[in-house]
């Protein structure tokens, strides 16, 4: 079993050669992007392969020259991949309308790596305005303008509903591998599920949902043979740190669900049917969980972020904000206040490209002492 | 020691109207309700022109502006900033939008002269934007934070993040995004307010707000005069205007006695710094607890003339067809419907120079290379600024550009709105040593 988890591993740990391989295997063109607000659907129905370019937590000195320091570690450790030749592989970058901090690490990327082809998706920030569907769907149609004139192939609906369906299934199926965490005793840990959602990202769609085809045969009778401990959700800017997983799982606790764009908030929502595919698309990425970057006037997110710790039965929750990111630092008190009144307590950590673990462990040790061992201490 | 050529200096006449202008917009804000009027809170971007037509007695506070106002007076940012780190929210946000929320959470209000008022006056409503990644989610926490205090203030904002027309106009569906946002945004008003809206006063205000923001154009074009009439310190008094009433008729009567005036010094030859012989331009805010930067620079005859910033967050320019960069052209004739107003606001807006870098940070360094071409520029001084994201969003992209256009540039790190962040000996020192490398020497104490 559960081969599957180490296969989600492999695949992270060399995600270039994984790409390169299939570059040369399939002929196909391999774009790039930063954000989940790139819908790969159209990517996918150009038969162009999507990977999400993230960091390698090395500090990344060589983007100073770029980025200004104050700007979140996400953006200029993706930059640092780039200027260190680690995706030379790519042909394209896409960007999704997201924060100011990733729209920066595209750019950089475009004027300073050499790269074929580069495209900005103006995705609205007033999802909550009844004008911002047409308007994304009018975009999307010059994205695909875009990658047809890049590719020399006009896309037809049947590409668009392929696209669609390698997506929706992908997704459709880690969210049912996340029901096991519902469990008393989770079936995966948070670490498992971080490296299902952030190896989907890497790999080949078809070929990351047939592993989890089989994964989700194989679940039902998997026994993890340890104590889950306090149940605990992650929620906050984007996080592919696994370490830092790791250690907490490993002094008494279990992520049983969490909030990230490198995790649930990528999986949570389906492109619907509709005549218009782009509209249909559309219609996903307004209406999905959102980035708090988007979530304005109400605190959707927020809402949506306390029915995930009811449902998965959460007892704490850590807020991870990465240093500088404004959308996520801005909504901790509001946030921090929701969950406090479905009585799940939380704690705030400043994430940057590297994490002090002794000094983190002394600090969720204590917020897991005040969830549960506070009564064994008097 | 070659002699230093002396120009003749004299004050602005129109100083101390401009002054009392800032106080009594401040007070009128604080006093709305006892007139029977509406209060509305939102950025210096927002198209405040709409809630004009809810009536004469429609008064605003925009944030940004409050909360450079604040961070001029320290002690009372210091307990702004202790104030929303209690709370919970990071210290690397915003300072304009910590300095905001501070003064929510301690119940004062500041007005233009320092003054502390012992109560917070709540917005009716707030009336946004957004293209930067705080400004609505700053009136989103501002609204949670009125509420927690009993006061339900309700929200509107305006998405404005399509894009910058450097090389090609915005195509068509990016303008009626935002004029069908404004649209529905004025019968939101109606509803929210319970007021009949007045299609009259929104083209007054729209027009207001179109040669207001050209006249401040125009006055900066006049910088480009040997010597300079204006330096930049006093020009952030006098741009402010733009940035808390675009939309009003005194506004544009200021605007224009100042560019009457202006016109007049440089006819005859008055110069904002007497010893001029060296010529810089910033960029972004300032720290604005450390104006007295500029006057360490005068003492080596050095006028900053303003910046992309200063020149362009409120004012309209626009390139010719000769490859200059002007104010931009006013549109052929007024609005007369709700229909032509919003759009006539709409595609004069989006040009607006300060959003360029937002999007593409070439069309950015286009325009300061213009700056220091027509302005006769001799050296860039880049803000690299941790109070605010959103201007200093691509710099890095901006330094490269003049360094290889040939222009010198010292990029220098502070904050516009957190004391904490700014060095000013470090950053005197190392401003000292740049002149130094360019040949001037200190010509008095």
């Amino acid at each position: 079993m559960v081969k599957a988890f180490g296969k989600f591993r492999e695949w992270i740990d060399n995600r270039h050669e994984y790409a390169k391989a299939l570059k040369e295997r399939t002929g196909n063109k391999v774009v790039g992007y930063f954000c989940t607000y790139v819908p790969e659907e159209i990517l996918y129905a150009a038969n162009v392969f999507p990977v999400r370019i993230l960091g390698s937590h090395e500090p990344p000195t060589v983007t100073e020259p770029y980025i200004f320091a104050m700007f979140c570690h996400l953006c200029r450790d993706c930059l640092a991949q780039g200027l260190k030749g680690r995706f030379d592989y790519l042909d394209g970058i896409v960007e999704g309308q997201s924060c100011l901090h990733l729209r920066q690490a595209f750019n950089a990327w475009r004027l300073h790596i050499p790269i074929d082809f580069a495209h900005y998706i103006y995705v609205p920030h007033g999802i909550q305005s009844p004008h911002a569907i047409p308007y994304l769907t009018q975009e999307l149609a010059k994205f695909r303008e875009a990658l047809e004139d890049w590719t020399g192939k006009k896309m037809t609906n049947e590409d668009l509903d392929r696209g669609i369906r390698v997506m929706n299934r992908n997704r459709e199926l880690m969210r049912r591998v996340y029901e096991y965490r519902k469990l008393d005793n989770p079936k995966i840990t948070g670490l498992e599920a971080m490296e299902m959602v952030l190896s989907s990202q890497m790999a080949d769609k078809e070929e990351h949902s047939n592993l989890l085809e089989k994964l989700l045969q194989e679940l039902p009778s998997r026994q993890l043979n340890r104590d889950p401990g306090v149940r605990l959700m992650i929620i906050g800017s984007e996080d592919d740190d696994r370490v830092f997983m790791k250690n907490v799982e490993d002094i008494g606790a279990t992520f049983v669900v969490d909030e990230h764009c490198t995790g649930s908030r990528y999986i949570w929502d389906d492109v619907g049917a509709h005549e218009d595919r782009l509209l249909a698309i559309a219609s996903r990425y307004v209406q999905r969980v959102p980035c708090p970057s988007k979530d304005w006037p109400e605190f959707n997110r927020i809402n949506h972020a306390v029915k995930l710790a009811q449902d998965y039965k959460v007892q704490g929750a850590l807020v991870v904000q990465n240093k500088f990111c404004d959308p996520h630092g801005i909504e901790i008190p509001p946030l921090k206040e929701a969950l406090k009144k479905v009585g799940v307590q939380t704690y705030p950590l400043e994430f940057d490209v590297t994490v002090p673990w002794g000094q983190f462990r002394t600090r969720v040790e204590a917020f897991l002492e005040t969830l549960t061992g506070l009564e064994e201490l008097f | 020691m070659a002699k230093v050529k002396e120009y003749s200096t004299e004050p602005l006449k129109v100083w101390n109207e401009g002054k009392q202008l800032r106080r009594k917009y401040y007070e009128d804000y604080l006093d709305a309700h006892e007139r029977g009027g509406l209060r509305w809170a939102g950025g210096a971007w927002a198209f405040s022109s709409i809630p004009a037509g809810l009536g004469e007695d429609t008064y605003c506070i925009t944030g940004e502006p409050h909360g450079a106002t604040i961070a001029f007076f320290k002690d009372f940012t210091a307990r702004c900033h202790e104030a929303t780190e209690a709370a919970g929210f990071p210290r690397t946000l915003c300072a304009y939008m910590r300095n905001y929320w501070g003064s929510i959470l301690l119940g004062k209000y500041l007005l233009a002269d320092g003054t502390v008022v012992d109560k917070h006056p709540a917005p009716d409503f707030i009336w946004q934007d957004h293209i930067c990644c705080s400004h609505a989610k700053w009136y989103q926490v501002a609204r949670w934070l009125e509420e927690r205090k009993g006061k339900k203030v309700p929200m509107y904002c305006v998405d404005v993040s399509v894009g910058y027309p450097a090389d090609k106009p915005l195509e068509e569906y990016k303008i009626n995004y935002i004029v069908q946002q404004l649209k529905d945004g004025i019968e939101w008003l109606e509803k929210t307010t319970g007021r009949t809206y007045n299609d009259r006063l929104l083209c007054e205000a729209v027009w207001n707000e179109i040669r207001a923001t050209r006249l401040w154009a125009e006055i900066c074009a006049l910088n480009q005069a040997i010597p300079a009439p204006l330096d930049e310190k006093s020009m952030y008094s006098l741009y402010v205007m733009g940035t808390l009433m675009k939309h009003r008729p005194e506004c544009v009567a200021f605007y224009e006695r100042l560019k009457a005036e202006v016109e007049d010094r440089v006819k005859r030859g008055i110069a904002a710094v007497a010893n001029e012989r060296f010529r810089v331009i910033t960029d972004t805010q300032p720290p604005w607890g450390f104006l007295k930067i500029f006057r360490e620079m005068e003492k080596y005859g050095i006028v900053s003339l303003g910046s992309l910033y200063t020149y362009g967050l409120i004012g309209m320019w626009k390139y010719r067809s000769d490859g200059t960069w002007g104010p931009k052209e006013l549109p052929q004739d007024k609005p007369r419907t709700r229909d032509e107003a919003v759009r006539m606001i709409v595609e004069w807006t989006v040009d607006r120079p300060e959003w360029a870098h937002f999007y593409v940070p070439e069309a950015k360094t286009k325009m300061i290379l213009s700056i220091v071409k027509q302005w006769k520029v001799d050296a860039v001084l880049l803000h690299y600024n941790r109070g605010c994201e959103g201007l200093s969003v691509h710099i890095a992209e901006n330094r490269h550009g003049l360094i290889d256009a040939g222009v010198p540039v010292f990029p220098f790190e502070g904050n516009m709105g957190d004391e904490r962040e700014f060095d000013f000996p470090g950053t005197l020192a190392r401003l000292t040593t740049f002149f130094e490398s360019m040949g001037l020497k200190k010509l008095r104490e």
